[in-house]
């Protein structure tokens, strides 16, 4: 029975659940703008990775290395957009 | 009596009227047509409802080359305007209209439903696949860009059509600056255009990684299925930008956000930046599958395997990524810094390394191969030397400092039509005629075909060059008139005698294909360019199922393998297939999407929350349907394939 119990996605839910309880923190707690964003964004990534490795199945069947690449090239680019344009609009306007 | 005065053209003119004349007649004539002939069940069965990637393909065709004509008389109009000195023939008005939708169309409505007639005709028979990944989302792409068109389309004659340029800057753009109707339009037909693109990119990627024949390894696929999973790859990371950011701009517009105002937190830049975050990748998207045809067509006709595969797809990845990446040098001028201008200008040099490697490459194609001059051919031959200067041309640009003296002037504009025109033009027009025999079979005429070949190029240099020249002496792009004393005048009239001869070069190509239909020889078998690649392998015409059996693939060219080297590429008996069943309903939301659209542009809320509503419950209707496809039978593909190949 131990191969039939799916110990990976319990593991995940209980992580997740813990993501969003310190992501409830910023909200309850009295901390700095900067310390709170912080907080959201981490655990929005880590909660968005989770999600899509232990939930949507990424690194389970043959395609795995199609959808990693694809999800590598998408932070690629997501990064030097956000990056790009804070350079032409903050660090150098 | 006030509900209606928001559909009257805000400058009306007797071009507007006529046109508005003209669409109601020939609206009427195809309605009475149809009818007369009785061919509406055949239209419903065969056209609207098909899933089949052949037919869709082909009807992104007709779209094509509509839309090439009615961007083409645009382009007439503004060549026109600027012939001569203090021209009367447009007012300003009219000319920034006619020069926004020229943009548009070329390069929304014509050079993408193009690009996407290849991808559904050639990229399944490529990898030797019975149709692509998701056959009703392929249809229901069609019909939403379809419905896009359209309603960009009818923007002159009802309500005005958008006339911020095809970039559509704001504020130019906004409420306070562009009061017609105009910009909606512009907001929504490409919204509803562009979600159709992202579906398609998403459907061909899983086409092509997950439906390739038995045995085609990724480094096997034939060159133009390469550049397809790339373009398509950048689809999918480019088009949600514009998505957002005509979201955007349309809650700016109708509901008073402030995202691109000047005040209020907003910022105006901000436009010109995502839409060139989109934009950038946009020309990659549309000039990779360009490449990829000139891959196919000058392995054939130099008849030789395409030297350098590893380099050509190593060179498109680097492309696809580096396309992100240079958006800025768009709007050099726009007030950032030196570093950030230095940055975008190197990564944008940098670029021109990967196509140059392409460049390369086809040249040593040729080099020692058995040149064969067809139409195709010849398509590429003029390409080479001219894409080239575009390329040369486009570096001159990317040097941030030098850019202060040639933006927005015709410098620019003559570079990139020197780079969309030889470069995705011809291709679209030479993969035209190559593939041509494969969809109708026949040939079109090569005689007529060279003929069109030369025009197009005497009239494209006549037209361009001259921009270059008057660029750098000063004439600003967008402006519909200059004085004499500026001395322009000559070279305009050199311009717009070279558009006319382009003219009679697109006329000379619906002439080839009335011709080629009446009199063009039908018993031309599979393969009458003796070509390559599994397309060729198959039947013309095409099967529904396009394969009776699966190919078995070993090499990269594995339908001439076949030919010369006796590797077997149908082994095993033919079995019954299973084949996606027609559905009338892409049609019928897409349609519900176009009513939906226009009510949003007029704001004509109840309308827009019915249709909105529409548009939900085909969602629904299609989440519960049961639709299991059909299998069709032995004895049937048996007795396709008997008469096929008979018809030989």
């Amino acid at each position: 029975m131990k191969e039939l119990f799916p110990i990976k996605q319990v593991m995940g839910f209980a992580f997740s659940l813990i993501l969003t309880a310190v992501a409830l923190l910023v909200y309850f707690l009295d901390m700095s703008f900067t310390a709170g964003i912080t907080i959201l964004l981490v655990t929005a990534f880590i909660q968005a990775g989770l999600q899509l490795v232990v939930f949507m199945h990424a690194g389970e069947t043959e395609d795995k290395g199609a959808i990693y690449s694809n999800v590598y090239f998408g932070i690629l680019v997501a990064l030097v957009t956000i990056f790009g344009t804070l350079l032409i609009f903050v660090w150098d306007m | 009596m006030d509900f209606f005065d928001r559909f009257a053209v805000p400058h009306p003119s007797f071009l507007i009227y006529a046109s508005m004349v003209a669409i109601g007649l020939t609206v009427i004539a195809v309605l009475v047509g149809i009818t007369y002939f009785k061919k509406w069940d055949y239209l419903w069965r065969e056209w609207l409802t098909t899933v089949d990637h052949k037919r869709i393909g082909i009807m992104y065709l007709i779209s094509a080359l509509l839309m090439l004509f009615r961007g083409g008389v645009d382009a007439i109009m503004l060549r026109a305007q600027l012939a001569i000195p203090d021209n009367k023939l447009l007012e300003s008005q009219h000319y920034n209209e006619v020069f926004s939708t020229h943009g548009v169309v070329m390069i929304l409505f014509m050079a993408m439903p193009f690009i996407m007639f290849f991808f559904n005709f050639v990229v399944p028979l490529q990898i030797g696949a019975r149709d692509v990944a998701f056959p009703r989302l392929n249809a229901i792409s069609f019909w939403l860009f379809f419905m896009g068109a359209m309603l960009f389309n009818i923007s002159f004659v009802i309500g005005g059509s958008p006339d911020a340029g095809w970039t559509s800057y704001f504020p130019l753009a906004g409420n306070d600056f562009s009061t017609s109707v105009g910009s909606n339009y512009y907001m929504i037909a490409i919204q509803i255009a562009g979600i159709g693109t992202l579906m398609t990119g998403i459907n061909f990627i899983t086409t092509i990684f997950k439906m390739r024949a038995p045995g085609m390894k990724l480094m096997q696929m034939p060159m133009f299925t390469w550049s397809a999973l790339i373009s398509n790859l950048i689809i999918v990371f480019a088009f949600p930008v514009l998505t957002v950011l005509l979201a955007m701009g349309t809650m700016d517009r109708l509901f008073d956000t402030k995202f691109f105002a000047i005040g209020d937190g907003g910022s105006d830049m901000l436009w010109a930046n995502l839409f060139w975050v989109w934009g950038h990748p946009e020309v990659y998207i549309l000039i990779l599958p360009a490449f990829g045809l000139f891959s196919e067509i000058i392995s054939t006709f130099a008849r030789r395997n395409l030297y350098g595969y590893k380099s050509m797809v190593a060179s498109m990845v680097v492309i696809s990524a580096f396309s992100f990446f240079v958006w800025a040098h768009h709007f050099f001028t726009m007030g950032q810094g030196a570093l950030a201008n230095s940055f975008f200008s190197i990564t944008t040099m940098a670029i021109a390394v990967p196509t140059g490697v392409k460049i390369f490459n086809w040249l040593f194609t040729l080099w020692k191969g058995k040149i064969e001059f067809t139409t195709p051919m010849l398509y590429a031959m003029h390409f080479l030397p001219l894409f080239t200067l575009g390329g040369v041309t486009g570096v001159m640009l990317a040097m941030s400092a030098a850019d202060y003296q040639y933006h927005n002037t015709m410098f620019l504009v003559a570079h990139f039509h020197n780079v969309i025109i030889p470069g995705v033009v011809y291709a679209m027009l030479g993969g035209l005629t190559y593939y041509w025999p494969k969809m109708f079979g026949f040939m079109l005429n090569e005689r007529i075909g060279k003929w069109t070949v030369w025009l197009m190029s005497i009239g494209f240099v006549l037209a361009f060059i001259p921009m270059y020249i008057t660029g750098l002496d000063g004439q600003a792009r967008r402006m519909y008139t200059y004085s004499e004393a500026t001395g322009f005048g000559p070279l305009n009239m050199v311009a717009f005698i070279g558009a006319g001869i382009m003219a009679i070069s697109f006329a000379l190509l619906v002439y080839n294909i009335y011709y080629s239909v009446r009199y063009s020889p039908r018993n031309i078998g599979n393969d009458p360019w003796n070509a390559r690649t599994l397309e060729w392998a198959t039947h013309t015409p095409v099967p529904e199922y396009n394969f009776a059996v699966m190919p078995q693939v070993k090499s990269t060219e594995a339908f001439w393998d076949a030919k010369k080297n006796g590797h077997e590429i149908f082994k095993g008996k033919i079995e019954k297939i299973h084949m996606p069943n027609s559905s009338g309903l892409p049609f019928i939301m897409s349609c519900i999407f176009f009513v939906f659209g226009f009510s949003m542009i007029f704001s004509i809320w109840p309308l827009a929350i019915i249709s909105l509503l529409g548009i939900l419950g085909c969602l629904v209707y299609r989440s519960f349907e049961k639709d299991h496809g059909h299998y069709i039978p032995v004895e049937e593909i048996e007795e396709t394939e008997t008469k096929l190949r008979g018809a030989k």
